[in-house]
């Protein structure tokens, strides 16, 4: 074992590869392009804010607001688009800068309320669907040119569709890899999630880091938003229900630890398409029901969550023996 | 014995009295009682039975908070029992044996949830979260994903009935509350659930079982969402795993904390946080009454925490606590010549 | 001089934790801080690297005044700090560790190569052999405290503070630790090591200085001070006016009374080494020893807050069950610990419920006390304990060290316990308080309660104790009794050169 922390990595993808080969036996020809580039349009709004959902979970932070903060986006978008003659793209750059303010806003009471981000951002959460319902409570559907534009696609050898926001999903995650893993903020993620004391102690600048994890989250959040609506092409204010813990689950299941401190950006990728696997399993299967999702991922959740605490009790173990 | 009991609650009684003057002044109509068939019908009825779920939630997160915890699946209990309780009366196992499943199954997930945090040590927020992602799926696979309405009388009774002139959720969460605060308050329970939460350690070292504590809590929590889970169900004659008991546990937390209860865990008052529930029942009516659509409640609960937050924080605390002796010290010096007189 | 600190002193809360210190440190030289908890090394290093803001003195570096507000102030300044507990990141990678906030870049992306070569220059002359990129965690506390080490010395290249570096250390990886401490002062750092292990600062140190009770006692060349008078300079020897002398004859031999408690071979690996303990009825025991001997530890098996691997207790029934502190308290124990914040003290319950907070455990929640009789007890122990409080319902978090000390003394005493265990039960209280406590002891005992006291402060224990148990390098190694019990002897019986060559260094 070089590295424990690669540990969950591999279990991750071990899981996903199990999955894999699970449903290529029961059925050999769900491996076509098409239920593959579905795979990616379906979850493309799932993994970008999961994107965001990592790097707090690194810094060993939560934001709940996120699921709230994506049907906001829909609905935003789409009364703006309704009641203005704004272009998309000017529409698009409004809301993001909006939801990164409100990300911001959230970890600036973080840091200067020194209260767990969990509470913080639950407030977060009731405000964006609030804000939400008071913009629209009704269904409002997206009729823009652009947004045909928006929702083409390339068509693959075998009929498969790989749409622009499944592409914006990947390149995100790319982006993603390259924050977390090649730059300075994401080198103080990992160290905040490993102590916080002690990354102060080494010249993090707390206020700002925080600020920025939620900022940045907050980002991913409206980025998400808008791949959604582009997905539905319309915006609603009680959709996305739920979506925080969806995203929790696949960063959780891509084997990061929840805590903080240790877990990689690829590993939330291929969390994220496992739990689209599962889904794409149960469409298949057709006599099973879609409950069996979530707890298939409740269960998953836990196991990851059991295998990180064995991990540490064991090099914790290791430690006292060794320097006993 | 009444007397501090009485000040504890001032905040949010003259909260709760504040809000409901506020809301008579602009609408009259809110006072209203009247009498129709042997039972009290009128606005401020509405809003103590409507605050039946969150109020009863928030009996059980007072004590899991005051440990220092947090349970985040409540909502999810609420659905899992209240479709235990309505496939039972469905599958014709009678309306006893319907209500014992079903808080059964409640306490059953407290348990889980209590185990994860006392004995595998995982972080209350994180142990409830799997039971939060979990929870609705296993309701939904009693209900085999429907809403499973059902017709027995007796069962729709707890949602809808009306027992001495008040309706039955009254009195459920108002003797719920009276019941466990005398159990915690007249036996030790109370003082010990404080200790642990706000010293385990030295609480261990008195020889508190720390460990049995905690999942008691966390079983009471799940107890208490069995119950809410009756009420809603019974409320609307059908299991929906979906909806019943959404975003509930916010509620409840909110209930809590604006009851004063520390998220840090320590001294806490089941009465205030029951007060709380009935504040937060209260600004929903008033919304209702002033016209605006319910969506404006999450925004208003939003700012309510937040400013609750801002005063709880242990960082702006500082500037609060240092304020508070300031003013002590200051009323202490005022009373010491005055004590200090009759001694000789 | 590289550094002198001149007149430094630091209250708090009313306490003076610095009496107007002097300390210097030369350059090359490796300048040993000692002292028991308490002493104010730990206040001194923090004021040194800006943790803490000193009340009044100067501090000077290189003849120029400084005033650290920060700890990366200080380490600008050249004053670098490694602490005993690693003050690194365990999940980041060793090279992640060294360059952290200062990691090349290109395009503004982190250049990997870059990173991993400038590391390496890093650890260049440590003589580590190890792969940058591996996780910190992987690897050993030693080789964690070298790369803490190397990265100090390349932020901050003038002053090195090792704060108990060694305390997780086995002896060869002492040996190469020291092999670092030696080069990096040969290169001309000033490296200020505090360690209270005392063969090891005999082996490194060029000078020593030893605090006590906030004030320096003494500085002094390593090869002209002697160990004994060095211990006697960290534990204090003049007689402190307030602690009687016992009163010589009214010493009965307690050795010819039953035995309450017999531990027989009672042992934790790497916590203390198993021993032998007899506690007869009525006796009390001294623990002597140096922070970090093993004297807290012994005391925790014993109550069961670890659990010993080796080893049985019994009492005159037969054997007992001390694998927890609820089995330990049915057995009849007590124990006020030494960190009374932490283990003792429930901070926002009042007085009243701290004193019958262990009373109320063993009863179990189902038989709570009346309120009048813990009224009753709680206004019974403010009395005779002379708890100095407005009143029984006040919150014992706002009540001074002394006093809450004696609620958890009355915690114990409600229970009427058969063993007491007091670990430190005068540290931090104000000379008053001291003498009462001591004299609480003396009561206790007198009344037939078996006590086991751990104190640093060897007046004050032989004033209290029939026989002592000299602790030393994780060993009980010495007991005395009768006119043994001297500071003198037990001084010498702590000094004494290690017999077990493994663990010295």
């Amino acid at each position: 074992m070089t590295n424990a922390r690669l540990l969950p990595l591999f279990a991750t993808i071990a899981i996903f590869m199990l999955a894999l080969v699970i449903c290529f036996i029961q059925f050999p020809n769900m491996f076509s392009t098409r239920v593959l580039g579905n795979l990616l349009t379906d979850n493309a709004y799932l993994g970008i804010v999961a994107v965001g959902m990592t790097v707090v979970i690194l810094a060993g932070g939560i934001d709940l607001s996120v699921g709230s903060v994506i049907a906001f986006s829909g609905v935003f978008i789409a009364v703006v688009l309704r009641d203005t003659g704004l272009h998309p793209m000017v529409v698009f750059a409004m809301l993001l800068a909006i939801t990164t303010a409100f990300g911001a806003a959230m970890g600036g009471l973080v840091h200067a309320l020194v209260m767990p981000g969990f509470i913080v951002t639950l407030a977060g959460m009731f405000l964006a669907r609030g804000a939400a319902y008071m913009l629209s409570i009704d269904s409002v559907p997206i009729q823009h040119e652009f947004y045909d534009v928006l929702q083409s696609y390339i068509l693959l050898p075998g009929r498969g569709r790989l749409t622009l926001i499944g592409i914006t999903m990947l390149v995100v995650f790319v982006i993603g890899m390259l924050i977390v893993h090649k730059t300075r903020f994401g080198t103080a993620v990992y160290a905040f999630g490993g102590g916080e004391a002690t990354a102060r102690l080494m010249g993090v600048r707390q206020g700002r880091v925080t600020v920025m994890i939620y900022a940045f989250s907050g980002f991913m959040a409206g980025l998400s938003g808008i791949v959604f609506s582009i997905y539905t092409g319309s915006g609603y204010s009680l959709a996305t229900v739920g979506t925080e813990l969806t995203a929790i689950a696949a960063v959780v299941i891509g084997g990061t630890l929840l805590t903080g401190g240790a877990g990689y950006m690829f590993g939330t990728f291929i969390g994220v398409l496992t739990m689209g696997l599962i889904q794409v399993y149960i469409v298949f299967d057709g006599t099973l029901s879609s409950w069996w999702t979530k707890i298939v991922i409740g269960a998953l959740v836990l196991a990851f969550i059991l295998l990180q605490k064995a991990l540490l009790h064991l090099a914790r173990r290791g430690n006292e023996v060794a320097y006993a | 014995m009444i007397f501090p009991v009485l000040r504890r609650v001032a905040p949010q009684l003259i909260t709760l009295f504040a809000l409901i003057v506020l809301i008579t002044l602009i609408f009259p109509s809110f006072l209203n009682l009247s009498l129709v068939d042997g039972r009290l019908v009128g606005p401020l009825v509405d809003a103590a039975k409507r605050s039946a779920p969150v109020a009863l939630l928030a009996v059980g997160m007072t004590l899991v908070i005051a440990t220092k915890g947090i349970d985040l699946s409540v909502g999810a209990i609420i659905a899992i029992c209240g479709a235990s309780a309505a496939w039972a009366v469905g599958a014709g196992y009678g309306l006893g044996p319907a209500l014992l499943i079903a808080l059964s199954a409640g306490i059953a997930c407290g348990l889980w949830n209590g185990v994860l945090v006392a004995i595998v040590g995982i972080q209350p927020f994180v142990a409830t979260l799997i039971l939060m992602t979990a929870g609705r799926g296993i309701a939904q696979l009693i209900t085999e994903g429907r809403i499973l309405t059902f017709t027995d009388p007796g069962f729709a009774w707890i949602g809808s009935g009306t027992l001495l002139g008040l309706p039955v959720p009254v009195w459920l969460w108002f003797s719920t509350a009276v019941l466990m605060a005398l159990i915690l308050r007249r036996t030790a329970l109370g003082m010990l659930i404080e200790a642990v939460g706000i010293n385990r350690r030295a609480s261990a070292l008195s020889g508190v079982n720390a460990r049995v504590l905690l999942i008691a809590v966390y079983a009471v929590a799940g107890f208490c969402a069995a119950l809410a889970g009756l009420v809603v169900t019974a409320d609307i004659r059908g299991a929906d795993a979906n909806n019943a008991g959404l975003w509930l546990e916010l509620d409840a937390i909110l209930a809590v904390v604006i009851g004063g209860n520390s998220l840090l865990g320590g001294r806490f008052s089941i009465a205030a946080s029951v007060i709380g529930a009935l504040i937060i029942q209260t600004i929903n009516a008033g919304i209702l009454l002033a016209g605006f659509p319910p969506e404006y409640n999450l925004v208003i609960k939003a700012a309510l925490v937040v400013v609750i937050l801002v005063v709880q924080s242990p960082s702006l605390g500082g500037h609060f606590a240092f304020l508070r002796t300031a003013l002590l010290s200051r009323r202490e010096a005022r009373h010491a010549p005055q004590t200090e007189e009759p001694k000789p | 001089m590289l550094l002198t600190v001149k007149n430094l002193s630091k209250s708090f809360l009313g306490s003076r934790a610095l009496d107007a210190v002097d300390f210097d440190l030369a350059a090359g030289e490796v300048h040993a801080l000692l002292g028991e908890n308490g002493a104010g090394k730990s206040t001194l290093i923090k004021c040194l690297t800006g943790a803490y803001h000193r009340d009044a003195g100067t501090i000077a570096l290189e003849g120029e005044a400084i005033d650290p507000r920060s700890t990366s102030q200080a380490q600008d300044l050249g004053i670098g700090t490694v602490y005993q507990e690693v003050n690194l990141l365990p999940n980041l990678t060793v090279a992640q560790n060294l360059t952290f906030g200062r990691e090349p870049t290109r395009f503004g992306l982190i250049d990997a190569r870059a990173r991993t070569r400038l590391a390496r220059e890093m650890l260049d002359g440590y003589g580590l052999d190890i792969d940058v990129n591996r996780d910190l965690g992987a690897y050993s506390v030693a080789i964690q405290q070298i790369v803490a080490i190397a990265r100090a010395v390349s932020l901050s290249g003038k002053v090195l503070i090792l704060d108990e570096p060694t305390a997780s250390l086995d002896a060869r990886e002492v040996e190469m630790l020291f092999k670092v401490v030696r080069d990096l002062r040969d290169r001309g750092l000033g490296i200020v090591f505090i360690s209270h292990f005392l063969d090891q600062v005999f082996t490194i140190s060029d000078r020593i200085t030893v605090l006590r009770n906030g004030r320096r006692i003494v500085t002094e060349d390593t090869a002209r001070i002697d160990r004994v008078k060095l211990i006697e300079h960290m534990l204090g020897h003049a007689l402190e006016s307030e602690v009687e002398a016992r009163a010589g004859a009214a010493a009965p031999e307690k050795g010819g009374r039953p035995i309450a408690f017999s531990f027989r071979n009672i042992g934790r690996q790497g916590v203390i080494e198993p021993f032998d303990l007899d506690i007869h009825e009525g006796e009390v025991v001294g623990l002597a020893g140096l922070l970090g001997s093993g004297r807290t530890e012994s005391a925790e098996l014993l109550y069961g807050i670890r659990t010993a691997q080796t080893g049985e207790a019994r009492d005159a029934n037969g054997p007992i069950n001390i694998r927890n502190p609820r089995a330990a308290i049915a057995a009849g124990f007590g124990f006020a610990p030494e960190d009374r914040k932490t283990d003792g003290i429930v901070a926002d319950l009042t007085i009243r419920e701290n004193i019958v907070l262990a009373l109320q455990a063993s009863k179990g929640w189902m038989r709570p006390i009346p309120r009048a009789e813990q009224n009753r007890l709680a206004d019974e122990y403010i009395e005779k304990l002379d708890i100095r409080t407005t009143g029984r319902e006040k919150l014992i978090g706002e009540l001074s060290g002394g006093n809450q000390q004696k609620v958890i003394l009355a915690r114990w005493l409600a229970m009427n316990p058969r063993f007491l265990i007091l670990d430190e039960p005068t540290r931090g209280i104000d000379v008053g308080a001291h003498a009462e406590i001591v004299r609480l002891i003396r009561a206790l005992n007198e009344k037939g309660m078996s006590l086991l006291v751990i104190s640093s402060e060897l007046e004050e224990l032989i004033a209290v104790s029939d026989r002592i148990i000299v602790v030393r390098d994780r060993r009980h190694v010495a007991e005395l009794a009768g006119d043994q019990m001297t500071t003198d002897t037990i001084v010498r019986a702590i000094a004494a050169p290690d017999a077990n060559p493994e663990e010295a260094a």
